[in-house]
C-alpha cells in the first residue's frame, strides 16, 4: 500500500465529496461537496501522470525523467470546467434563494409539493401573451 | 473595506505588480511555466482585489460590465479566428504551421501567442464578470 | 485561389466545421445579444439573435447532410486538429454512426429552434434572450462534437459544454420550478460526468492514449486487467447519467416539465441520443463487443436495467398530473428502448437502437412542441387546465394526437419502424418473454396517451378556459415534425438502411 497511498488519498476525498453531496441539505454546501468531488478526480489524474524522480517537464540542456505533462493540461481544463460549474451552480443557488426564499433542501422540497398541486408555479412577472 | 488604511495601502502596493506579474505569466508563456489560464486568473484576482477593497462602484469605472461581458466573447473570438486564419492558409484548423508558410517554427510561436492572448482575455473578463454579478446582485435585489 | 480550389478545400475542413461553426457562433451570438440598452433595442438585438442562430443552425445542417452522404457508403473521415497525426493530437473521426448523430441533432436543432422564436416570447423574460441563444449554440456545440470527435477527453470537454449549457438552457424560463430542476440536473450531471473523467483517466493511465481507436486496439491485449473493469464502470455510471438510464434518470423528469417548451423539444430529442450514441460509441468502439459484452456482462446489465425502465418510466407517466411531466416519464420508458437494443450487441439489435434515436427524436421532439402549443395559450401544463383544450385547438390537438400514436407504436407510423426491428432483435435471439413485454409496455404507452386524449377531447372546457389556436409559427415546425414521424413511418427504406450499415459497421462489418 505504501506506493499507492495517493490513491487511497483519491478514493477518501471522492467518499467525502460524495458524503456531503449526498447528505447536506444545504445547497451551497452540496456545491462545496462536489467540488471536493471533482478534485479527487483531478488528483488521481496528476497522480498518474507523476513518474518518480521526474522533474517538472521543462526542456533543459541536461536529460532527466519528467513527469507526463499531459494529464497537467487535462486537468487544466477538468479544472476550468469545474469552476464554470460551480459559477452556475452558486448562480442558481442565488436564483433559487431568491424565488423561494430559502436554500435548504428539506423545505424548498414541502415548498414544491405544497403548489404542485394547486397552482402552476410561474413567476409573477409573467408577460400577456401577445399575439403576433 | 475603504475605511481601513492598511487594507488600502497594501491593495495599492500590491495591484499593479499582481497586474504586471500577470502580463509576464502570458507572455513568457511559450518559454516557460504559465499561458493564458494562469495569467487570467493572476489578472482577474488582482480586479477582485480591486473591488474587495475600493467597492464595486469604482471597480465598475475601470472595467465597466458591458466591457467585461463582452471582453469574454472576443477571447474566445480570437481563440478561433485563429482557426479560421490557418484554414484560410491552407493549413488544418488550429495548424499553427500554416501561419508562416517559410519558417513554421515562427508560425507555432505567432500561433500559440494569440491563442494565449484569447484565454488570457476570456479568463480575466470571465473572473471579473462573475465577481460583477455575484457582488452585484445583492445591491441590486436589496 | 479559384473558386473551385476553395471549395475543395473548404469539404475536407468539414468535420471540424460541424463543430466549429456553432462555437464561432455562440460568442458572437452574445455580443449580439448584449449590444441592446433599452426596451425596444433590446428586443431588436434578441431578433437579431434570433436570426443569426437560424442562420448557423441552417449552415450546420447542410454540413452534417453533406457528411452523412459522403460517409454513407463506408468511408471514414478522419481530421487532424491542429495538423497532429491522430494518436497524439486530436483526431475528428466521422463514420456512419457519427454521422447519422449528428445529422439528428442538426435537424431536429433547426426545427426547434425555428419553433423557439415564437415560443420564447411566452416563456422566456426578454433580458436574457440573447443569452439564450448564446446558451442554445453552445449546447448544440457540445453535443455536435461528442459525436464527431475521436479523442475521449474532447468527449468530456464537449460533454461539459452541452450539459452546462443545457442547465442554463432549463433554468431560463419563468418557471421557477426550473431553478431547481436545474440545479439538481447540475448535481447529477456533473457526478455524471465526473465519473467518466476517472474512467477516461484510468484508461489513459492504462493505454498511455486518448485516441478512441488507438485505446481500442490496446484494450484487448488488457483483458481482465483490475483497473480496465473498474475504468469500465465508471465510464458506464457516467453515461448512463447522461442518458438517463433506469435508476440514474431521476433529474430528467424534472428538468423536461421545468424548462421552456422549445428547450424541453431539443434536449428531449437530442442529448439522451446523444449520450446514447456515446455508450454505444464506447461499448462497442473503444472496449469492443467481446470485452463489453462478454468479459464485463454488459449485455445483461443494460437489458435488465431498460426492461425495468420500460416499465417503471411508463407506469410513472401514467400517474402524472402535468403533460410535460407524462412525457418525460416517457422519454425515461423510450431510452429504455434504445438500452435494450444496444444491449442485444447484435447487428438488428443496433439498427433497432439507432432507427429508435433517430424515431425518437422525432417524435418527442413533436410531442413536446404539441404541449408548448397549448401551454402557449393556457400557460399552465396541468392536467385539469387542459380540459376541453382539443376542440379549442384542433390542429394542435391532432398533431399531439398522431405524435402519440407515433409514440405508441402504431403502424404507418415511425414509432411502428424502430419497435418492429426491436422486436425482430428479440426473437432473434429467441427471448420471447422480452417481447412480449415489449408489446406489454407499448399498451402502457397507449393508457397515458389515452389519458391526455380524453381530457383534452371528451371533457368540458372550463368556462373561463381560453380560445383559438395557437400561432402559426408554432404550429409549422410541429407539424413538419409529426409529418416526418409519418414519412419515415411510411418509406422506411431510407432510415432501415442508414441504421443497419451503421449498425454493421459498429458490429465490426459481418
Amino acid at each position: 500500500m505504501g506506493g499507492l497511498f495517493n490513491y487511497w488519498f483519491v478514493i477518501v476525498l471522492m467518499m467525502l465529496g460524495f458524503y456531503i453531496v449526498m447528505v447536506s441539505p444545504n445547497l451551497v454546501k452540496k456545491i462545496m461537496g462536489l467540488n471536493i468531488f471533482q478534485t479527487s478526480a483531478f488528483l488521481l489524474y496528476i497522480s498518474v501522470g507523476k513518474i518518480s524522480g521526474g522533474t517538472a517537464p521543462i526542456l533543459t540542456d541536461t536529460t532527466m525523467p519528467y513527469s507526463n505533462p499531459l494529464p497537467h493540461v487535462l486537468i487544466l481544463t477538468a479544472i476550468v470546467v469545474g469552476v464554470a460549474t460551480t459559477a452556475l451552480g452558486l448562480a442558481l443557488v442565488v436564483r433559487i434563494h431568491s424565488s423561494f426564499g430559502s436554500i435548504n433542501e428539506d423545505e424548498l422540497l414541502d415548498d414544491e409539493d405544497t403548489y404542485r398541486d394547486f397552482e402552476d408555479p410561474l413567476d409573477p412577472a409573467l408577460e400577456e401573451p401577445t399575439d403576433r | 473595506m475603504e475605511h481601513h488604511p492598511v487594507v488600502r495601502v497594501a491593495a495599492k502596493i500590491l495591484i499593479p505588480p499582481i497586474l504586471l506579474f500577470a502580463l509576464y505569466v502570458q507572455f513568457h508563456g511559450d518559454f516557460g511555466p504559465g499561458g493564458g489560464f494562469q495569467a487570467g486568473v493572476i489578472f482577474g484576482a488582482a480586479i477582485i482585489l480591486y473591488g474587495l477593497v475600493f467597492g464595486l462602484k469604482a471597480t465598475q469605472s475601470v472595467i465597466p460590465p458591458q466591457v467585461a461581458s463582452i471582453l469574454t466573447a472576443v477571447g474566445v473570438l480570437l481563440y478561433a479566428g485563429v482557426g479560421v486564419w490557418s484554414v484560410m492558409l491552407g493549413g488544418n484548423f488550429l495548424d499553427y504551421n500554416a501561419l508562416d508558410s517559410h519558417d513554421p517554427v515562427h508560425g507555432q510561436h505567432v500561433g500559440i501567442l494569440i491563442i494565449e492572448l484569447g484565454v488570457g482575455i476570456t479568463v480575466a473578463a470571465v473572473m471579473i464578470v462573475l465577481f460583477y454579478g455575484f457582488a452585484g446582485y445583492l445591491r441590486d435585489h436589496d | 485561389m479559384s473558386a473551385a480550389a476553395n471549395t475543395v478545400s473548404l469539404a475536407s475542413h468539414l468535420p471540424v466545421l460541424q463543430v466549429a461553426v456553432p462555437l464561432i457562433a455562440a460568442p458572437i451570438a452574445f455580443i449580439l445579444g448584449s449590444l441592446g440598452a433599452g426596451e425596444s433595442a433590446r428586443r431588436t438585438s434578441a431578433e437579431v439573435c434570433w436570426w443569426f442562430t437560424f442562420a448557423v443552425s441552417v449552415a450546420i445542417l447542410a454540413i452534417s447532410g453533406n457528411l452523412a452522404a459522403t460517409v454513407m457508403d463506408g468511408t471514414v473521415l478522419s481530421y487532424e486538429l491542429g495538423g497532429w497525426a491522430a494518436p497524439w493530437g486530436i483526431e475528428y473521426r466521422i463514420d456512419s454512426v457519427a454521422a447519422v448523430a449528428l445529422l439528428i441533432v442538426s435537424g431536429i436543432n433547426l426545427i426547434t429552434l425555428l419553433y423557439a422564436k415564437h415560443a420564447v416570447v411566452r416563456e422566456v423574460p426578454e433580458r436574457i434572450r440573447g443569452l439564450f441563444y448564446t446558451a442554445w449554440l453552445l449546447c448544440v456545440t457540445g453535443m455536435l462534437g461528442i459525436c464527431a470527435t475521436g479523442d475521449i477527453f474532447n468527449v468530456f470537454v464537449f460533454l461539459e459544454i452541452s450539459s452546462l449549457s443545457s442547465y442554463i438552457l432549463i433554468s431560463s424560463g419563468r418557471d421557477r420550478l426550473g431553478l431547481l430542476a436545474a440545479y439538481r440536473y447540475l448535481i447529477l450531471g456533473t457526478i455524471g460526468a465526473t465519473f467518466f473523467l476517472i474512467g477516461v483517466g484510468l484508461l489513459y493511465g492504462l493505454t498511455g492514449t486518448l485516441n478512441m481507436a488507438d485505446i481500442a486496439t490496446r484494450l484487448p491485449a488488457l483483458a481482465g486487467n483490475q483497473t480496465l473493469i473498474v475504468a469500465f464502470g465508471f465510464l458506464a455510471i457516467g453515461i448512463a447519467v447522461k442518458m438517463a438510464l433506469f435508476p440514474l434518470h431521476a433529474w430528467m423528469p424534472e428538468a423536461y416539465t421545468h424548462a421552456p417548451s422549445p428547450v424541453s423539444a431539443l434536449l428531449a430529442g437530442t442529448a439522451t441520443k446523444v449520450a446514447v450514441y456515446l455508450m454505444i460509441r464506447t461499448m462497442y468502439t473503444v472496449f469492443g463487443v467481446e470485452l463489453a459484452f462478454d468479459a464485463m456482462m454488459l449485455g445483461v446489465i443494460l437489458i435488465t436495467l431498460s426492461t425495468v425502465a420500460v416499465f417503471f418510466g411508463s407506469l410513472a407517466a401514467i400517474f402524472q398530473h402535468n403533460a410535460k411531466k407524462i412525457m418525460a416519464w416517457s422519454s425515461v420508458a423510450q431510452i429504455g428502448y434504445m438500452g435494450i437494443g444496444a444491449g442485444l450487441a447484435t447487428v438488428t439489435g443496433l439498427t433497432a437502437a439507432m432507427l429508435h434515436m433517430y424515431n425518437h427524436a422525432l417524435m418527442k421532439a413533436a410531442l413536446f412542441m404539441a404541449l408548448g402549443c397549448l401551454f402557449w395559450r393556457i400557460g399552465s401544463m396541468q392536467i385539469d387546465k387542459l380540459a376541453g383544450m382539443g376542440k379549442r385547438m384542433p390542429w394542435t390537438f391532432s398533431a399531439f394526437v398522431l405524435g402519440g400514436l407515433s409514440l405508441i407504436g402504431v403502424p404507418l407510423t415511425a414509432g411502428f419502424v424502430s419497435k418492429w426491428y426491436l422486436i425482430l432483435g428479440v426473437l432473434e435471439q429467441g427471448w420471447w418473454w422480452l417481447a412480449v413485454l415489449i408489446v406489454i409496455s407499448s399498451l402502457m404507452a397507449v393508457i397515458y396517451i389515452a389519458k391526455l386524449v380524453e381530457t383534452m377531447w371528451f371533457r368540458e372546457p372550463a368556462v373561463d378556459a381560453p380560445t383559438g389556436e395557437a400561432p402559426l409559427w408554432l404550429l409549422l415546425p410541429t407539424w413538419a415534425l409529426v409529418i416526418l414521424n409519418f414519412v419515415f413511418g411510411i418509406y422506411t427504406a431510407l432510415p432501415v438502411g442508414v441504421a443497419r450499415s451503421a449498425a454493421t459497421a459498429l458490429m465490426g462489418g459481418n
